[in-house]
This record gives C-alpha cells, structure tokens and sequence, in this order.
C-alpha cells in the first residue's frame, strides 16, 4: 500500500473499506438505533383486500395495558393530512393528466390491499402494541377483488378507486409513431407474435424496512431513522407534500441499509405516521417490518401482461415493433410507480436494434394489491424482457441464427436517436456479444447437448443482447417527461487542515460500495491515499442536498459532482499554491498530489496547502477564502447507456422438469471500471436476481379472496446459492461521453439482461415458442407434458 | 410472543410428571417446528418442557443389525455419526440433506417425528426402514406410527426416547426440493430389507405412507425398470402452489426408480 499516493487506483479490485465493519458485525442499521426511552410502533393491516370501512372499535385497545396512543385514518383526515404523493406526473394519449386517487397515510374509509394500513398502535413494549392492535375492532363490509392488471379492465370488475380512477384506470399512454408501425406491420413479409406477463417480484431486501421516529420539543426538531435509499427525498416528499413540516426542522438519517433494490426508495405510510404521532406520543417511536409483513406491504416489482409483434423483410431486418402492455400498479400509486411501466419501460423497447418504426402503448390499471413500483431494473428489465424474447423467438420463426439476426439489426452508428425518445451515446453492441461467444463457448455448444441428451436430458442455450439507461436523469429532460423533481446530485469534498479529506455524497449506499469507490475517484483526483479520504452520506443533516441511489446513478451522476468538487478544490489550491510559491496561478500544475510550478522542481504538498488555506498568516485573504471545502452540483446531458450480451446455457430433468444452469457468461460494457471487484459482484447479485425472476419467485395472490398466498419464504422462491452456477463475467468498454469518468452505472445490468436469456434457455430446450415465468420444475413438466 | 413457564428436567420420569402438572404443555427438542409456530402465533402453550437436559437421549449405537439412535440425536450427529455411515448410509445422507446446517445442528430425529410434518424428510426414512419408535411407555412399530396430517401414534405426553433402524441389505433416499421451502416436494426411501422391499413416500400426502404396488414390483426383481408404469393415484396426493397431485405421482415414480438405482 505504499505506493498509493503514487499509483492511482483507479481501475484497482481495491477490497471494500466498508466490509471489515459489516463482517464483523459492527454495521449499524435502523434497528441497532435505540433512543431513550423508545416506545414500539404495530401497524394494525387490512386482513381484507378491498372492504369499507364502516367503524372502528378502540376503547378496548385504548385500555390496554401500555397503550400509548392510536392513530387512525380518521384522524388522519380530521388531521388534514394529504396522501402520500406520486413523483412523477404521467400525461394520457388524450393529454390528460393520469388519475391519481388519493393515497392515504392510514386507510380512509377504504381498504384496498391485504395489508393495507389500518391504524397505528404505540405502547411501551412490542408485545403490549401488538396485543392492543388484537383488540382494535374494525366493521368491514367486505367487497370483491381485483388482482390481475387484464381483469380490472374487464367489464363488472371490482373499483378500486370508485369514481376517482373510472375503469381502475390511472392511464392509457402511449409512444412512438402508431401509423408507422402499423403500416410496417400490415406490409412484412413476416410478424413474430407473443403475449406474456412479466411476473411480479416481491424485492426481499434482506433487511426488512424499519424506522426509528423522534421529535425533540426542545429544539422543534424531528429526527427520522429509516431504511432508506435517498433520505433528501424521503424528507422533501414528507414534509413539503405530506406533513406540511418545515424542511430545515426534519433530519432524515439513512444509516448502514441492508439492500434496497428499489424498494427502500419510496415514501411510505409507515415512517410518514409515525413522525407525525412522534410529536404527540412524545417519546421516540420504533418499528421494524417483520417478513411476512414486508411481503404484504412493500413496493413490489415488475407485474406486466404484453402482447408485442415484430416485423420482419425476408432477409430479418427488423421494419417494426408494436406493443401493449397492461401495467399493474397495485392498490395506489407509489412514489415513482408511474413512470416506471411508461418512461422507464417504453423508451427502452428499441433495444440495441435500429428497428426503425416502435409503437409502445401502456394501460395502467389499479388492483387489490400492494402498490409496484421500481424494482432493480424498473422497466428496463420488463422492456429487455419483451426485445430480447421476441427477437430470439424471430430468429426461430426466421430459421436464423439468433446472433445473427441480432447482428444484422444492431445499432452501430453513434449517437443514434431511437424511435422512441432516447439518443443512446456510445456503444459496440458486436463487440459483448462476440466477447461473450467466445467466453461462452458456444463453438463447444454441440457436443455439450449431445452428452446431455445421452443422459436423457435436454440442454438449451439462450441469448440476450440488453441495453439500460441509467444515470438518472438529467433534469431538463425529465421534467419534460412529467417528473416532479430534479434529478441531479451533489458531491462536497472538505479538506480539513491536516489534509485528510471527507467527502459527502447525497447517494446512498446500501450495499454497493460506494465508500470504496468513491474514495478511488478521490484518491485518484487529489492525489491523497485511500486511508485518508472518508465518504460520508445518508444524513440531511451532514450532506448539502441530495437525490440518492437507485438507476444504476450513483457513480455516474454522483460520483461526477464529487470529481466536480475535487476540482473546484483544485483550482483554489493553485491559487493558494500560486501565492506560497510567487509563481502566477497559470504556471501552477497539479499531478500527483502536489502543486508544482511548471518548468521548475518548485512543488508543495496537498497537505501544506491545505493547512495553508485554514491557517491563512501567509495567504491572499483580500482575493480568496480561507478554507478548502467545496461543493458542487451535477445534472447530466444525458442518461448512460450500459450494454451487453448474456449466454445461458440450461441442462432439464425432462422426467421431473428440473431446469439446472449449466452456464452463465455475461459480458458488459459499462463504460470505464473503477472498481472491477465490486462491479463483478454486482454483476453477480444481479444475475441471480435475474435468474431468481425467471426460474423461480412468483408472487401469487389469490384470485378470488385477494390473499397474498406467498407471504413467506416457505412458499415465496428466492434464489439460493445452490441454484447458481458459477458466473462467468467479463466486460468491454465504450467509454460514457456524458460524464468526465466515462462510466455508465452497473447496478441494475445482471437483473435486466438475466431473466430473458434463461427463458430463451428454456424454450429452446423444450422445443416450445414460450413458458411463462418462473419455470419451476412442475411448469417446466407441465409444458412437457402439454407438447407430448 | 406470549409469555410461558421453562423447564429443563433432568430425566425422562421429571419430564412427564411436568408433562401431566402443566396447563397447556409442550415438550421442546430442536424447536425448529414448534418456535416459528409459538413466534407467528399459531401455538401459544403455558409450559415448554426442554428437553435437552436429559442424559442419554443423545446416544448413537450401532450393534449387530440395529441402529439405535437417541430421540435428541441433531440431524448433523446422525448425518456425521461414523456408525450410521457405515451402517446405514442412505439414513446419514437424509439426515445430512435435512433442511441447512442450521436446522441440523438443532433439528432433531425425535422432533420430527413428534411433529409428523407431511414433507419431513425423516418419516421416510423410518418407514422405509421399518424402524420402531421406543417411547418412555412402549415401542411403537413406524408401520402404525404415522396416522395422518400432524398426527402419529403417540398419546399426550407420550415421549420419544430412541428410534431402531433395522440395518438393510441396500437402501437410498431421493428427494426433489420446494424451490422456496426446500422441504421435500415429495421424497422417497427404498430399502431391501430382510422382511422384503420397502418403498416409503414423503411429501406427498398427509404423512408418509407406502406404496405396495412398488414394493411387490421390487420384491418380484429389484430394479428400476421394475416399477415402470407403477403410479401411486393422484387423487391420494397433495395439491399446493408447487405441485400438483399429478406431478406428484410422477415424482413418486420418478424418485422411487432413481432411489433403486442408487441403492
């Protein structure tokens, strides 16, 4: 480690700084905060999946022992208190903005999913909380439900939203040119069909959500525990739309957060009641979701039925691509549930192809079930999802080589402005997938499906060529887009005298490294070792602003507002080491952690020029600051555009339907890699994500009752490290053009590209057109069974 | 969680007198079953009744053609008991594939077959076998053990003190997970045994039962292509979100001939 100050590490497998605290138990997560004097916080939830609510019984809980207090929805409405709000406005195909039925803190006298929230109990104890909640009586007068998106369009359905939402509709919106891709599609020589879900997820973050509210009369000062992925957010959307707190008065702290996957970017009903009860209970309020409760009531994923169609000219040039997509949104809309089957989703339906006319329609329906919204990928995954399947399932129809025809239809000049909306940078789509062939082994593909079928087997190989934009957002473009807010982020670096160096990130890590990473693009701007710079964030308090972590954003948005702040901090060392060394501002050079005058052996340390600016005797204090802390502000041209190619090769039990990954080789062009460790390991989680949507997590509500009936990891899949195979990993680059590192995001790669390649897999072991996910054994031996 | 009384008995005689004093006892071995109920409130017993500190309910013997195997043996002391790996070798593979190592280094053999939970691994085992559960009042045949969903021979506070494997000629047990759960989606224990053939089935119906029409195939020549064409009927087996009643019989055959040939 000697050479650090010398060696840039960037680009380095530098190991975690963050993992000798968290292997050895000394991460601190909501539920470690213990405040004096904390009192424990239930929430009584709906057993019902849509009833009125016709009255409450609460005297006996009232009288029970430790009660502190219970907060209902009629004392959210006597208290005023708006629903919580929907971060981005989606605009209909008859320009009307989409129906946004309220979305109360605490069931108003309605519930509309099993878990819905009903009240909020505290007492001094969990247990006394929970045996008060077992004695509230609600009179509910229970109502039919709805839980499938095509059947809440259906004529009769059950209203979630009665005449706020007519139709349970929140919009019909659509993109691109329709004329064009229905002139292209009644004229091809052939249109490849298929009608799928893409199934629901529930995230499991293996840290359930769990909150920690206090308000200190003495100071008028809310502080908020959650777990959390973007704690400006989550305090913006609380206080300004919410509660009507002011802002400077709420401190929002994100501490060490056990995975997020999206699902801890919302505001939710939750920590929302519990600050506004904090200031009458009068005592700090704790809650951690149990799992089961976690499976009832947090944002869940993806939920899309899709019917999309392909043409093809003879030679498979793809002319067209049209499709429609019945997007479940659940009982309301959550924080960014909008955008993500619309803006994230159909702005993506280009692929890595030059198809030249896409049409994309969206109907977002609401359902009797937990509110969907992002979920790692959000969009993008469903978007890959549906290219990739039919693109394989084109070639099949086409009687081609599924690399080939994707060859023959990729984008290869740059920037390429797509049929819809987005203009895609810099990519070589040819060079992941030739790498990924190669790593792949595909040429040994042959012999590999003879020795399986000599076993009685079937062994298939799948492909998927995914693209994604990350790099969330840039502003301007957004806003034009309906988002409600900014979406920039900011980066301060304060120097301190001695040299050492803390840096404040408005992103969030909660799993992704970002203290390491960080510090690398630090180190390598500054020229100050790694032991020396700190990454602090998830606290409003301690960071000036930000807008946090999810889209594959934080290093290419908010590890750029750090660069940006480094230098700034540059530029004012010259000037400081410009007056120590007499030497003009011009001549003073930066390399390697000194300021060197130009042509001289003349050089002084950071450090002494950082001690200069806080010690200013010798210093130009009439024409500059002392002090060397700097902030700035990033917001992008443009989203990034991470690309790559997946080869997945499955061996099937056919006697038992048992799909086994035999091999998984995923190439990615992110741009350039700071840390290529961490991006393999997220490269890693994400595939297994990827692959636990395609064979095996299935969220099930049951049709008629509208009961979650995988409510448990008893009957909930996740994957296991037993059913992975070693992943075979590797990248190419194209660097970003939109930020200085040239990076373009890799946290949501392995989930997007993932699921499709293991379905084409399957389908092509099978021999079948399509499977619906997840494959479990007994769907696999089913569809067996169905094709004899 | 509500609350309860602890106790700890020294000997098998002070744990039933416990037994027979409390209100609404529990007896308590690994626990893996009978905590996650108490915790979602499914169970809410007045006295649990430890059974750990209870000498001698641990042991492994192995003499002559008996496996005798304490009720409190951990599913990992029977999975590495050097006795029962040469003994038995397809009954230390179940107990090693029970669950994960968490669950085997608490889980143990007298539990599950106190509990009788329709997927366990080990009621084929002890079917399969045909061992005999010895209580602290008689021995019970596993024969007439296992009666139904959660439901076995033994009266209330009846214990479980030793189970006996009668040591087979050849023996194997295949299982094909819940991808959630990893519970058996059915699993099946085959064994050629001195009084014949015996095919016991797991996680397909109520409890573990056997399946005659395999056994008199294996009997008549025992191999895998024996049982060819021999389906248990559907209309018998479990229907949930992972399998249905016809998957499942196909498992049964499935399983049954892999577990012959592995034998």
């Amino acid at each position: 480690m000697s050479d650090m100050s010398t060696q840039s590490p960037l680009g380095q497998a530098v190991r975690r700084k963050e993992d000798y605290r968290f292997l050895t138990g000394g991460g601190r997560y909501t539920d470690d905060i213990r405040l004096d004097n904390q009192a424990y916080a239930y929430f009584l939830r709906s057993p019902h999946a849509h009833a009125r609510i016709k009255g409450y019984g609460l005297e006996a809980a009232k009288q029970s022992p430790g009660v502190l207090g219970i907060l209902t929805g009629a004392d959210i409405k006597a208290a005023g208190i708006g629903g919580l709000p929907c971060g981005w406005l989606i605009t209909d195909v008859n320009g009307q903005p989409m129906k946004e039925p309220p979305h109360p803190v605490l069931a108003i006298d309605k519930v509309r999913y099993v878990g819905d929230h009903v009240a909020l109990v505290v007492a001094d104890t969990l247990a006394q909380a929970k045996a008060a909640a077992a004695l509230i009586e609600v009179d509910y007068d229970v109502l039919p439900a709805v839980v499938k998106g095509p059947d809440a369009l259906k004529p009769g359905a059950p209203q979630v939203h009665d005449d706020a939402a007519p139709n349970n509709t929140s919009y019909v919106w659509q993109i691109g040119d329709k004329a064009a891709a229905d002139a292209a599609i009644a004229k091809a020589h052939h249109v490849t069909r298929l009608e799928f879900d893409n199934n629901r997820l529930v995230p499991n973050a293996i840290e359930p959500r769990a909150a920690v509210a206090h308000y200190d009369r003495a100071n008028d000062q809310y502080t908020l525990y959650v777990s959390n992925q973007n704690p400006h957010v989550e305090r913006l959307l609380m206080t300004a739309f919410v509660l009507g707190l002011p802002e400077h008065k709420v401190r929002v702290i994100a501490p060490d957060v056990g995975g997020g996957f999206g699902s801890k970017i919302y505001l939710y009903a939750e920590e929302t009641a519990m600050v506004f009860f904090s200031k009458q209970i009068g005592r700090p309020i704790k809650w951690t979701c149990e799992r089961t409760e976690e499976f009832l009531s947090v944002a869940h994923g993806r939920d899309h039925h899709s019917v999309a169609e392909l043409a093809m000219d003879k030679e498979g040039n793809f002319l067209a691509l049209r499709v429609k997509t019945n997007a479940n949104l659940g009982a309301y809309l959550s924080t960014f549930g909008s955008c993500v089957p619309t803006i994230l989703y159909a702005t993506l339906l280009a692929g890595q192809y030059k198809t030249p006319a896409i049409h994309a329609e969206v109907t977002a329906v609401f359902t009797n079930t937990a509110p969907v919204d992002a979920y790692r990928g959000a969009g993008r995954p469903e978007a890959t999802y549906l290219v990739e399947r039919i693109v394989e399932t084109a070639a099949r129809d086409m009687k081609m080589d599924p690399t080939e025809i994707r060859r023959r239809n990729f984008i290869t000049q740059f920037p390429y402005q797509t049929p819809v909306a987005l203009q895609y940078d810099t990519g070589n789509y040819a060079a992941s997938l030739d790498k990924c062939l190669k790593m792949a082994d595909v040429e040994g593909y042959p012999a590999r499906k003879q020795a399986s079928e000599a076993k009685g087997m079937k062994r298939g190989i799948g492909y998927s060529c995914y693209i994604e934009a990350c790099g969330i957002a840039p502003s301007r473009v957004a806003g034009a887009l309906g988002a409600r807010a900014g979406l920039f982020e900011v980066g301060q670096i304060r120097v301190h005298p001695t040299g050492k160096i803390s840096v404040f990130t408005g992103t969030h890590s909660h799993g992704q490294g970002h203290e390491t990473t960080f510090a690398q693009v630090v180190s390598d701007r500054l020229g100050v070792p790694m032991a020396d710079i700190e990454v602090v964030h998830g606290d409003t308090d301690r960071i000036p602003f930000g807008m946090g972590t999810y889209g594959s954003r934080s290093l290419a948005v908010g590890g750029t507002a750090i660069v940006k702040a480094t230098e700034k901090i540059v530029a004012k060392g010259k000037k400081i080491a410009a007056h120590l060394m007499e030497a003009a501002e011009s001549d003073i050079e930066f390399k390697d952690g000194k300021f060197a005058v130009a042509g001289t052996d003349k050089s002084l340390p950071f450090a002494q020029v950082a001690l200069t600016a806080y010690v200013p005797h010798n210093y130009p204090l009439e024409t500059l600051e002392p002090g060397l802390d700097e902030t700035a502000f990033f917001d992008p041209a443009n989203f990034t555009f991470p690309a790559g190619c997946y080869v997945c090769e499955v061996e099937i039990d056919p006697e038992t339907g048992h799909t086994r990954i035999d091999r998984f080789t995923a190439v990615d062009d992110f741009g350039n890699v700071v840390n290529p460790m961490i991006v393999e390991g997220q490269v890693h989680g994400g595939i297994a994500q990827g692959i636990g949507q395609a064979l095996l997590e299935a969220c099930i509500y049951d049709k008629e009752s509208g009961q979650l009936l995988t409510a448990s990891f008893m009957d909930y899949a996740m994957p296991h490290a037993s059913d992975l195979p070693t992943f075979q990993v590797g990248t190419t680059c194209t660097p970003c053009t939109v930020n200085p590192l040239g990076v373009k995001g890799c946290g949501e790669a392995g989930a997007i590209g993932s699921p499709p390649a293991v379905i084409n897999a399957i389908t092509d072991a099978l021999g079948v057109r399509d499977i619906a996910m997840p494959a479990t054994p007994l769907r696999v031996w089913e569809t067996l069974q169905a094709n004899q | 969680m509500t609350q309860f009384n602890y106790h700890s008995p020294a000997n098998s005689g002070d744990a039933a007198r416990l037994f027979k004093t409390s209100g609404d006892p529990k007896y308590v071995a690994g626990g893996q079953s009978l905590l996650p109920t108490i915790r979602l409130g499914l169970a809410d017993p007045s006295d649990l009744i430890d059974l750990h500190g209870i000498a001698d309910l641990s042991s492994i013997k192995a003499s002559g053609n008996l496996v005798s195997i304490g009720a409190m043996s951990t599913h990992a002391d029977v999975a590495e008991s050097a006795e029962v790996q040469r003994a038995i070798p397809a009954l230390a593979y179940l107990a090693g594939h029970i669950g994960d190592r968490q669950v085997r280094n608490r889980g143990t053999i007298g539990g599950s077959l106190a509990n009788s939970d329709p997927a366990a691994c080990y009621p084929a085992g002890v079917l399969g076998l045909g061992a005999t559960i010895n209580t602290d009042r008689r021995k019970i045949a596993a024969d007439d053990y296992f009666q139904g969903l959660f439901t076995t021979a033994l009266e209330p506070g009846e214990l479980i003190t030793s189970v006996d494997f009668p040591v087979p000629e050849k023996a194997a047990y295949v299982k094909l997970r819940n991808p959630a759960s990893h519970f058996p989606l059915v699993g099946v224990f085959v064994a050629k045994t001195a009084g014949g053939v015996r095919v016991a089935v797991t996680g397909a119906g109520a409890c573990a039962f056997r399946v005659k029409a395999m056994e008199d195939a294996l009997n008549a020549g025992f191999s895998a292509d024996a049982l060819k064409g021999i389906k248990v009927d559907p209309s018998e087996l479990n229907r949930d979100l992972h399998a249905t009643p016809a998957y499942r019989a196909q498992l049964i055959n499935v399983l049954a001939r892999r577990a012959v040939a592995a034998a």
